[in-house]
Parts: structure tokens; sequence; C-alpha cells
């Protein structure tokens, strides 16, 4: 059984239809790659899937729960965590008062704090800092150890290595290659090279519909495919 | 210059503009004795405005909702201490200190329990169909203000009522030849108790934590697994309860009070949540000192200029800083 399954999900904002027709299966394990063009859907995708906004007509569903119309708080209790594209980082808390939010009951898993030190130190260096402070690249990093501070079986990302820099980027493919052991990422990303450089299983995104879905491995050796879906030089 | 203004920052940055203003103040009014009693009138006024705004800054800032029906329960508060205190009138003409604070505090009691219903179902008829809708939220919020001013006169009805004080809070007390009312010293004492038990909270505990992170991005607050529509309930009655408490300590202050104590309030408490900057308690405690300070200041240096000093005030400042002086992150 899939972990998340998409079934013909449509989405409105306003009175624009965003997605028309998304069908999708995430194996769990591993990461699934959502790739597309600009405005797409693809965080219309995984905004639907946390219930920020509404699919409808349409569904969700996670490890067999339906989703279609639960509370963003009660899905995100199910043990997905999303890490949005603006990152979402309180800037008023501090990096310590960021991750206590993103606890259960307010406290810190030992293992946890050490495991995220380890893949992200720069957290550790900031620890009593206010999260407005720090560098993009240092937010993105509190972003995703926000969503690692406590076991999740899902994590939906999109596009987190929008605007950083290189080596930043190279940390953050190492802590996904990581967290990915244990935890299915779903993974919204316009940066093939990042995308190919994680991704198991991947799906193209075209005007609100599922275009392709597939192997990463097959589809990162179609070069035709390539510059047909996301007009990537073949 | 920019060294100057790095230094200033280092020292306190926007937290000194009280005491700015103040020791301006000091030098144009030349009399040490009337420079006192100004600046506990002003601390004292600035307190109690604080309690008023605190809950609609916290309102706006989380819940980004206009209520500019608030001030309603500033009124009630202010009332319904008024009617207790009035019953109670035996308590505070007694020789008894414990008498004297029992009145008081059941009238204080009786006004914060009454804006905590009233901010229950305010949010729950009022608020809750308007929610992402500004102009709703003016019109149905100004409207409630009016209906809450005619309920007031049904209950009340339309002659001043007189506040009567406490024994202990009568008077005032002389060091040298300053008199300081102890009413005003009490007021701000209170409103300090206030100040740092709100801060506490929204420092040092979960709850104050989820509030703060409510007014930069709810969407994430919900997104990390919390009901943030049951934190604005919450957030909503304990706003409406600080204004209740504010209005009676302001009854305290002015002894007589007309139901149209809400609507003359609202445009201070609106002044003060602007230059305070939405959201932050620090920049409502910041705003209602400064209002408190200019408006004592003002009133007695130029008399005619007193009604537009808030007025005066908050252009300075949002011209100064337009996000007000000390806003919540967004």
């Amino acid at each position: 059984m899939s972990l998340l399954t998409l079934n013909a999900m449509q989405t409105r904002i306003g009175q624009y239809a965003v997605l028309h027709d998304v069908t999708l299966e995430v194996p769990e394990g591993g990461v699934f790659v959502l790739l597309g063009r600009n405005g797409a859907g693809k965080t219309t995708t995984l905004r639907s899937v946390m219930g920020l906004w509404k699919p409808s007509p349409g569904s969700v569903s996670f490890r067999g729960t339906d989703l279609t119309g639960m509370h963003t708080a009660d899905i995100a209790r199910l043990g997905i965590a999303f890490v949005p594209e603006d990152m979402g980082i309180f800037g008023g808390l501090t990096v310590e008062e960021n991750l206590v939010l993103a606890t259960a009951n307010g406290s810190f898993d030992t293992d946890s704090l050490a495991r995220i030190w380890r893949l992200f130190p720069a957290l550790e260096q900031f620890w009593t800092k206010a999260a407005w402070s720090l560098s993009g690249g240092q937010k993105q990093m509190l972003s995703v150890a926000r969503a690692i501070i406590e076991p999740r079986e899902l994590i939906l990302i999109d596009e987190p290595t929008k605007g950083l820099a290189p080596s930043i980027i190279d940390a953050m493919a190492e802590a996904f290659r990581e967290i990915s052991v244990h935890t299915t990422l779903l993974l919204v990303e316009q940066n093939f090279e990042f995308a190919r450089a994680l991704g198991h299983q991947m799906a193209v995104i075209e005007d609100g519909r599922i275009a392709h879905t597939g192997s990463m491995a097959d589809f990162a050796a179609n070069k035709d495919l390539q510059a047909s879906l996301l007009s990537l030089s073949a | 210059m920019d060294r100057f203004l790095t230094t200033i920052d280092r020292i306190g940055g926007v937290n000194l503009l009280p005491l700015a203003v103040a020791l301006v103040a000091f030098f144009l009014i030349g009399v040490p004795s009337s420079w006192v009693t100004l600046t506990v009138a002003g601390l004292a006024m600035g307190m109690m405005i604080f309690l008023m705004a605190s809950g609609l800054s916290l309102v706006f800032g989380l819940m980004d909702v206009l209520n500019f029906g608030h001030s309603a329960f500033v009124s009630f508060g202010a009332f319904v201490a008024a009617s207790v205190l009035g019953w109670l009138a035996g308590w505070l003409g007694a020789e008894s200190v414990v008498l004297n604070i029992a009145a008081i505090f059941l009238a204080f009691l009786a006004a914060i329990v009454f804006g905590l219903a009233a901010g229950w179902f305010f949010e729950a008829v009022i608020i809750k169909p308007v929610y992402h809708d500004h102009l709703r939220q003016i019109l149905i919020t100004v409207g409630a203000l009016i209906v809450a001013e005619q309920m007031i006169l049904a209950v009340w009805g339309g002659t001043p009522i007189n506040v009567p004080r406490p024994n202990f809070l009568t008077g005032a007390v002389l060091l040298g030849d300053v008199a300081i009312e102890k009413y005003r010293v009490f007021a701000f004492l209170l409103g300090l108790v206030v100040y740092l038990a709100l801060k506490f909270t929204l420092s040092r505990t979960r709850i104050g934590l989820l509030i703060r992170a409510g007014v930069e991005n709810r969407e994430m607050v919900e997104a990390l697994g919390f009901r943030i529509d049951r934190l604005f309930v919450a957030v909503f009655m304990l706003g409406s309860a600080l204004a209740a408490l504010g209005g009676a300590m302001w009854a305290g202050y002015e002894t007589l009070i007309t139901p149209a104590l809400g609507a003359e309030m609202m445009i201070v408490v609106f002044i003060v949540v602007i230059i305070g900057g939405l959201g932050s308690i620090e920049g409502t405690l910041l705003g209602a000192i400064m209002v408190g300070l200019v408006a004592n200041y003002v009133g007695f240096l130029a008399p005619k200029l007193a009604l537009a000093s808030n007025m005066i005030l908050m252009m300075a400042i949002l011209l100064w800083r337009p996000n007000g002086l000390r806003p919540a992150v967004k």
C-alpha cells in the first residue's frame, strides 16, 4: 500500500482552478520528487495534502486515512511535516523556541537534538539567537530541523534549494539522504541536478495534471522526456 | 551619526523614548514638583491605557481582526466595576484596609469575569463570521460598539455615574512639596504587575510561544499541529478581560463615568496600538506610556494642544517608523 495517495485531486484558489486532476501514489521510504515548470501546481499539491488549501473534488489519503477535509493541525499530528517554500520560520523566536514549538510536549529528545546539531552545526551555534538574524541557508536548516525534531512518517519539502549557496545545497542534500533512511520525503524541486541526486521515484506535473511518473533513474536517462516535460536541453 | 545611533540602540533604543520625553519636559516645565506630579500621572494613565490596548494589539496581531468594538469591553468593565463598588460602598468607606482591598478586588474580578464572558460571546457571534474580511469587520464591530453603548444606556441610564474610591486609595502622599495621588501609584503598580505577568506568559510558557508564533505565521503554527482557532478564542477572551480591567481601573481614576467612555477611549487605544506596533506587548506598553506622558506634559505646557497631542505623536512616530516603535516580527 502507498504511504500517500492523491486521487483525482482538484484544487481551486479563489476562482482559478490550479490542480485539475492530480492522481499520484507516493510509496513508503526514500525520496519522491515532484518536478514541473513554474506555475505547474507543485506547491499547490503540497499545500493541498497539508490541508492548507482544500481539494474538491478528489481525495487525499495517508496510510489509508482520508485527509480530505481534515484540519491542517490534525493532518500534522498524523506524522506529516511541512517545510514551505518561504521556510515558515518564526523570526521573532529564537532557534531554540522554533524547535521547541515543533516538539510534541515542549521538551527535546536528547538523541534527536544531537542528530540535528550534527546535521546542521550552525543551529547549535545560533541556538539562542532570534531566527530573523540567521542567513537564508541557516533558516532553511532550521525549517528542516523543525520537521525532523520529532519522528515523522512523511515530510513535504517545497523547493529547499531556492536561493541557497552551492555549499549549503550540498549540506542539505547530505541531510536529506540521511533523513530519508527512516522518513519518506516528498520533495518539490526546480533544481534538476539536486532532484536527480536524491530522488528514487518521481513525477512531473504540468498544468495541474500529472504528466509523467516513474523512477528517477529512468527519467534521468531519458533526455527527450526531460526536454519535453521540463524544457531541459537534451 | 551611525556610531551614535548604534550606541543608542545598544543602551535601549526606542525604549529610551519615554525617558527622553520626560527629560525634555523637565526642562520645559522648570518646576520639579509639577514635573514629578505630571510624570506619575502620565505613567499611571499609560499603564491603564496599556491594559485597554494590549488585548487589541494581540487580537489584531494574531487574528488579523480589526475590532472597533474593543472599547465596548472598556465601558462594560468600568460600569460593572462601578456597580460592584456602589454595592460595596460600606466596605470602601470602612477603616479596614482588608475590606477596602476586598471591595476593589471583587469589583475588578467582576469586570474581568464579565470581560471573559463577553469576549467569548463577541468572538463567537460577531467576529467568527467575518474572519478574513476587514471591511465587514469594521462595519460590524463599529455597529457592536454602538449597540453596547445603547445597552449601557438602557441598564445604567444616561446620567454620569460616580465611582467611589476605597479609603486607602483616596488622597495623596506628600514627598517634600510633591503631592502624589495614591490611586495613580496603585494604577501604575497594578498595570506593571499585569504587564510582567503577560510578559512572563508570552516569553516563558508554551501557550505564550504559540501566541507569538501565531502573530507571525498562523499557517505554520497549524502545520506544526496546533489548532490556532482555539487559541484565537482564548486570546480574544483574554484581550477582552484586560480591556474590562483597564476600564474598571479607569473608572476609579476618573471617578465619574458616562456611557460614551468606550467611544472616547477607542481612539486613544487605537493610537497606542498603532504607535507601539501591531501584535507586540512591549510596543503597546511603550506606546501607552508615551501617550500618557505626552498627554499630561502637553496638557500642562500648552493646554490648547492637549486634545491634538496624541494625533501629533502618532504622526511623528509613523513618519519615523511606519510599522510602529516595536512591531512583532512578521
